[in-house]
């Protein structure tokens, strides 16, 4: 203790004048600690500049050696920043350790290597698997819908002042209660040469997959409001469906929504079904703990979420042009049913990098 | 990984460890796979709050600054929605599928884009000092994923722009627009108000996504203080040479260490010469005034020394008091 208190540092000191080398620094250094220190500063402050250059997405620039090298520096790192929290008292130096570690550990064990490769992988096998994952609650999602188009209709049925209140005023214009057959038959065929199109099928689906978000997100509420919002929009269907229905138009009606629908609707229900996931798992978080279970679901629902953007995108071209440029009901229920089958069977036959 | 116990001493806690405790409370130690603890310090919520108001701003800015630019391209292409048909009408018609497509960009990627990024925030974050990071469990916690991000990105919609929707289109549509603003108030301060009672501090996109938000420190190398001429108990501006006694060192513990290296890195001549006086009385010493740096690097580097050989021996001494 003795030795320690009075000082290597004066005897050092009056052996050596003047530090002028790292080597000669490191070796008169009084302290084990400070030996320690600046016997590995040189790695650390390589670990330093190549985690800069990586964290400004200079990549590239930094040399094949210094990428091969940065596992290994990184652990370096570490195991200085463990002797140091036992040999050092130099509360500049752990703290320094303990944000380079952090930074490289970000690296090191961060996320995937590329947007690309991510891609890649989901459209390969990760977002059908991601959908078969909730197969249960796509169930309850299509229960629902299903009963929502059932109400819808059997609401208006029963009296068509409900239309009013379901379909909104802007959304229906002609289209209500007691319209005549030719004028309804008009809103089906014969859009051909309409103009705006690209607009029309943009703003679409920023709409459309505005609404699936919300869908899915809050699915945080245990689901509930997602139920209601998946009742309530395909009860609007079913008033649409019943109102067509009156004036014989039921078939070509089904043709003029399955083109795009097939897809659209198939979307919402994924959306729908990735927020009851959340809000079961939630609610029945099993043998784990809930904000675990949450987390769990929420990263599984959120690949469905991706792809079901991406359906959107499909939908909204298809309803912006196909529908409009394909004007007989065989030929749109053809392509509807194309897109039903291309995507069921992608989500269920697919199996490719099942794990 | 493991939580922080809860290291708080039982009653007579001296300042230090006060302080540590209260330190504490944001620290979390994640074990990486190689058995190093680092500590993370969770994002205080004012700086999160900060963030989030640059980045709309931000992101309002980048809206107005792409509409003007697509509108002055269109006046270029001659503005013409009647005619679609004629080439300029197309151009127009081009311009705002473009348009929309950009406006839903902006809402919905702006975070993505930046917090998948190396460093894992979005330039708010990265002006408030932190990043996002993946809550971590278990042994191979914390590898943030692309899922993570996209999911705590997607429930913002909710949190954010929902209550602003619903009061924009109940006053549209003639809706009772008192009403409705009151229900977005209460929607809005119900997820705002979210990570105020949770211990980590998420809001709800990080507790569907499994992830949190912590400090990103970034620190330079410091100079080492103990290696110095002032250090060896050498001055250099009257040549003295201090040199402690045992009994002068045993006054303090660490925690004083530790204050004593800020003082002198903060290299303050008032703060300095306070420490200097206060040392000096309590160890009874008269060092005289003017060479207040250099008596205080000797006394540190002698201090640390002692401290650093009680350590190896197992023995440390966490303050005055112990």
């Amino acid at each position: 203790m003795n030795a320690g208190t009075t000082g290597i540092a004066q005897r050092i000191g009056g052996w050596f004048a003047k530090p002028t080398e790292a080597a000669v620094a490191a070796e008169q250094a009084a302290l084990r600690s400070d030996r320690f220190r600046l016997e590995r500063e040189g790695d650390w402050k390589r670990l330093d500049a190549i985690v800069k250059a990586m964290e400004a997405g200079r990549t590239r620039r930094v040399s094949d050696e210094d990428l091969l090298a940065l596992p290994a520096l990184y652990r370096t790192a570490a195991s200085s920043l463990a002797i140091a929290r036992e040999t050092s008292l130099d509360a500049a130096l752990v703290a320094y350790l303990e944000a380079l570690t952090q930074r490289a550990w970000f690296l090191v064990y961060g996320p995937r290597a590329s947007l690309w490769s991510w891609l890649r992988s989901f459209l390969g096998g990760g977002w059908s698997a991601s959908v078969r994952g909730m197969a249960l609650d796509i169930l309850i999602a299509l229960a629902l819908m299903v009963a929502g188009t059932v109400v819808g209709w059997l609401l208006v049925a029963s009296n068509p002042e409900w239309y009013y209140s379901l379909v909104p005023g802007g959304f229906a214009d002609v289209r209500v209660p007691g319209a005549s057959r030719e004028v309804l038959h008009g809103t089906l065929f014969g859009n051909q040469d309409q103009n705006g199109m690209s607009v029309f099928a943009a703003e679409l689906f920023s709409n459309n997959a505005q609404v699936s978000i919300l869908c899915f997100a809050l699915g945080f509420a245990f689901g509930l409001p997602t139920m209601l919002l998946l009742i309530h929009n395909t009860a609007l269907l079913g008033a649409m469906l019943w109102l067509y229905h009156g004036q014989g138009l039921l078939l070509d009606l089904v043709g003029w929504l399955a083109i795009h629908g097939t897809t659209e609707l198939f979307a919402i229900l994924l959306a729908g079904a990735a927020g009851i996931h959340i809000g079961r798992s939630m609610a029945f978080p099993g043998n784990q703990p809930v904000v675990e279970a949450a987390a769990t679901a929420g990263r599984r629902a959120a690949q469905v979420m991706t792809g079901v953007v991406l359906m959107l995108i499909v939908a909204a071209l298809l309803e912006g042009f196909a529908r409009q440029l394909v004007d007989s009901t065989p030929s749109r229920l053809t392509v509807g049913g194309f897109m039903l089958v291309l995507w069921t069977g992608y989500f269920f036959a697919f199996r490719r990098g099942a794990r | 990984m493991a939580w922080k116990p809860s290291l708080r001493r039982k009653d007579n806690a001296s300042p230090a460890s006060r302080i540590k405790a209260h330190e504490e409370r944001r620290q979390r130690i994640v074990i990486t796979p190689e058995g190093v603890p680092i500590p993370f310090t969770l994002a205080s919520r004012g700086a999160r709050a900060g963030a989030l108001f640059l980045d709309l701003a931000m992101i309002f800015g980048a809206m107005i600054g792409a509409t003007l630019i697509l509108a002055r391209i269109a006046q270029g292409a001659g503005i013409n929605l009647n005619d679609s048909n004629s080439p300029a009408g197309r151009a127009v018609q081009a311009l705002s599928v473009l348009w929309i497509i950009m406006l839903f960009l902006f809402r919905n990627a702006w975070f993505l884009f930046f917090e998948l990024g190396p460093r894992g925030a979005t330039p708010g974050k990265r002006i408030t000092g932190i990043r996002i990071a993946a809550r971590a469990r278990g042994k191979d916690g914390g590898r943030l994923t692309t899922e993570a991000v996209i999911a705590r990105n997607l429930v913002r919609d909710i949190e954010l722009f929902m209550p602003l929707i619903f009061i924009i289109v109940a006053s549209v549509d003639g809706g009772d627009a008192e009403m409705a603003a009151w229900a977005g108030l209460v929607w809005f301060l119900l997820f705002a108000l979210f990570p105020f009672f949770n211990r980590d501090r998420l809001r709800c996109g990080d507790l569907i996504a499994g992830t949190w938000v912590v400090e990103a420190p970034k620190r330079k190398l410091e100079q080492a203080l103990s290696v110095g001429d002032g250090a060896k108990g050498l001055s250099a501006e009257t040549g003295a040479q201090y040199r402690f006694g045992d009994a002068d060192l045993a006054v303090y513990g660490e925690f004083e260490l530790q204050v004593l290296e800020r003082v002198l890195r903060e290299n303050r001549t008032d703060a300095l010469r306070d420490v200097a006086r206060t040392i000096c009385a309590k160890i009874g010493w008269d060092a005289g005034a003017g060479d207040e740096r250099a008596f205080l690097e000797a006394y540190y580097a002698q201090l640390r020394a002692r401290l650093e050989t009680g350590m190896r021996f197992g023995k440390r001494k966490a303050d005055k008091h112990a």
